[in-house]
C-alpha cells in the first residue's frame, strides 16, 4: 500500500537526533511492549506484523513513537483476535468468563527462542528469471496490501548484484496467503537513475526485491 | 507528550526514578497484568527477553565481528563469503540476524545501511537500533541525500568516494565493515573491537 511508512525520498521529516550507544530501550514501558509483542499469541509472522503498523492511519503513524506504533499493533490485534476485549483495553480490569491460557513462551525458552538460527529461504521448483549482472526494471505496480517494493524504485532500472534464493513472499505471507517462496535479488540501481542529474555519479542504493517485482530492463 | 498532571506525586513510588510515568507507561503496564491474569504472557518470560536487548546483545558484538576481521585474513574471507555461518562462530545468531550480508568499506567505497520501510536492523550483532535509525528523518533522508545524513554524522566524504546505500527491504540484514584505522598495527582484537562504534557498523560514521 501506498503509505507514509513508504518514506524512502522524503524530504522535510524533521531533524536527525544522535544518540550515543547504550539503550537498548528509552522508558520500563518501551521494553515490555517489545517483549510482549514477541511473546504475545497473537504473534503470526514478521509480514503481518509489519502490514499491521502500516495499518495505522498516515497522520497517526508520523506522530507515533516507534514503540507507540508496537503497542497500538499488538492492542489491535489482541482484540481482533478476541484474547481481550476492547472495554478490558480500556478499563484494564478482567472480564470473566475465558478460562486461564497457558502462555506461549515461558522463560526457559527465551534465549534457545532469540538465539535460534531461523530462515527465510525455501526450497521451490520454479527456476530463477533473472542472474546477476541481467538489467531489470522495478514494475510500476501499487498493491493496495502489504509490499515491500517502495515507491521510490517502482518504473526504475538497475542491475541484479546477487542472488539470494527463494525467499518468503511477504505480499502474499502478510495477508495470510501462505510463503508462497519466489525468487530474491539484490538489485542496484545508480544514484542518477532514482534522482536525477544532481545525483553523485558514483553512488548507488541496493534492494533486495523479489521476482514478481521485476521486469526485464 | 502526555499531559503532566499531579507532577508532585511522580517523583517518588515508581521504580526507574527518572520520569513521571507517561499515560502510555500506564496503559502499558495495565495490559501487562490483564495479559498475566489470562495467562496469555509469562512475565518472567518478558523479564528474560528485556534482559536479553538489555545485557545480551548490542553492538558490542559486532565489534568483535569487526575486530576478528581485522585481524584474522581467513575469517574475514569467511565472512565476506557467508556472513551469517562466520558470525554464528562468534557464537551471535538469532532473529533478525537471518541473513547476514557484511558489505566493506575501502578508500574509495562508503556504506551506509536504512530500512526505509520500517526498521530492519541486525539485532545478534548490533543489538535494538537507535531512535533515530527506526525514525522517519533519517529513513525518508538516508537513500536520497546519504552524504549530507553522513556529514551531519560529523563525516565529510568527498565527491570521488562511491557511496553505496542499502535498503533493507527483505530478510536480509546488513553490516557495515569500517576501515581498520591507521596507527592500530600492534594492537589486538579487544584494543581493536573497542575503536568500533556503533554507527561505524551502520555507516553514518567512518572510523
Amino acid at each position: 500500500m501506498n503509505g507514509v511508512h513508504d518514506m524512502g525520498g522524503m524530504q522535510g521529516l524533521g531533524r536527525i537526533e544522535p544518540e550515543p550507544e547504550g539503550h537498548a530501550f528509552h522508558a520500563v514501558w518501551e521494553g515490555r511492549v517489545h517483549a510482549m509483542s514477541l511473546a504475545s499469541p497473537t504473534r503470526s509472522n514478521i509480514d503481518a506484523g509489519r502490514h499491521q503498523r502500516e495499518l495505522i492511519p498516515g497522520p497517526e503513524y508520523l506522530g507515533m513513537s516507534y514503540y507507540e506504533k508496537w503497542f497500538r499493533s499488538l492492542s489491535d490485534r489482541l482484540v481482533e483476535q478476541g484474547l481481550v476485549t476492547p472495554a478490558e483495553l480500556a478499563g484494564g480490569a478482567l472480564q470473566t468468563g475465558a478460562p486461564k491460557a497457558t502462555p506461549r513462551l515461558l522463560a526457559a525458552d527465551v534465549e534457545p527462542a532469540l538465539n535460534r538460527r531461523g530462515s527465510y529461504v525455501r526450497e521451490t521448483a520454479a527456476p530463477a528469471q533473472f542472474k546477476p549482472g541481467d538489467a531489470v526494471r522495478a514494475r510500476n505496480i501499487h498493491p493496495e496490501g502489504h509490499t515491500r517494493l517502495p515507491r521510490y524504485v517502482r518504473g526504475r532500472s538497475g542491475v541484479i548484484l546477487r542472488m539470494n534464493g527463494a525467499h518468503v513472499f511477504p505480499d502474499s505471507n502478510a495477508h495470510g496467503r501462505g510463503e508462497d517462496p519466489r525468487p530474491l535479488y539484490t538489485v542496484r540501481f545508480t544514484a542518477r537513475e532514482l534522482w536525477g542529474a544532481a545525483a553523485n555519479p558514483h553512488d548507488s542504493v541496493s534492494l533486495d526485491l523479489w521476482e514478481p517485482y521485476l521486469e526485464r530492463g | 507528550m502526555p499531559h503532566d498532571h499531579d507532577d508532585h506525586d511522580h517523583h517518588h513510588g515508581h521504580g526507574d526514578g527518572q520520569e513521571p510515568p507517561s499515560d502510555t507507561a500506564l496503559r502499558v503496564k495495565a495490559l501487562e497484568s490483564l495479559l498475566v491474569e489470562k495467562g496469555l504472557v509469562d512475565p518472567a518470560a518478558l523479564d528474560a527477553i528485556v534482559d536479553h536487548f538489555e545485557h545480551k546483545v548490542g553492538p558490542r558484538n559486532g565489534a568483535r565481528v569487526v575486530a576478528r576481521a581485522w585481524t584474522d585474513p581467513a575469517y574475514k574471507a569467511r565472512l565476506m563469503q557467508d556472513a551469517t555461518s562466520a558470525i554464528a562462530e562468534l557464537g551471535y545468531s538469532g532473529g533478525q540476524g537471518e541473513h547476514m550480508v557484511v558489505v566493506e568499506n575501502t578508500p574509495q567505497v562508503h556504506n551506509l545501511v536504512v530500512c526505509t520501510l520500517c526498521s530492519c536492523y541486525p539485532w545478534p550483532v548490533l543489538g535494538l537500533p537507535p531512535v533515530w535509525y527506526k525514525s522517519s528523518p533519517y529513513r525518508s533522508r538516508a537513500v536520497i541525500d546519504p552524504r549530507g545524513v553522513i556529514a551531519e554524522f560529523g563525516t565529510e566524504l568527498t565527491e570521488d568516494i562511491e557511496v553505496r546505500v542499502w535498503d533493507s527491504t527483505a530478510e536480509i540484514r546488513y553490516l557495515v565493515l569500517p576501515e581498520r584505522p591507521a596507527g592500530t598495527e600492534g594492537m589486538g582484537e579487544d584494543a581493536l573491537a573497542a575503536l568500533v562504534t556503533r554507527d561505524g557498523m551502520i555507516g553514518t560514521a567512518r572510523l
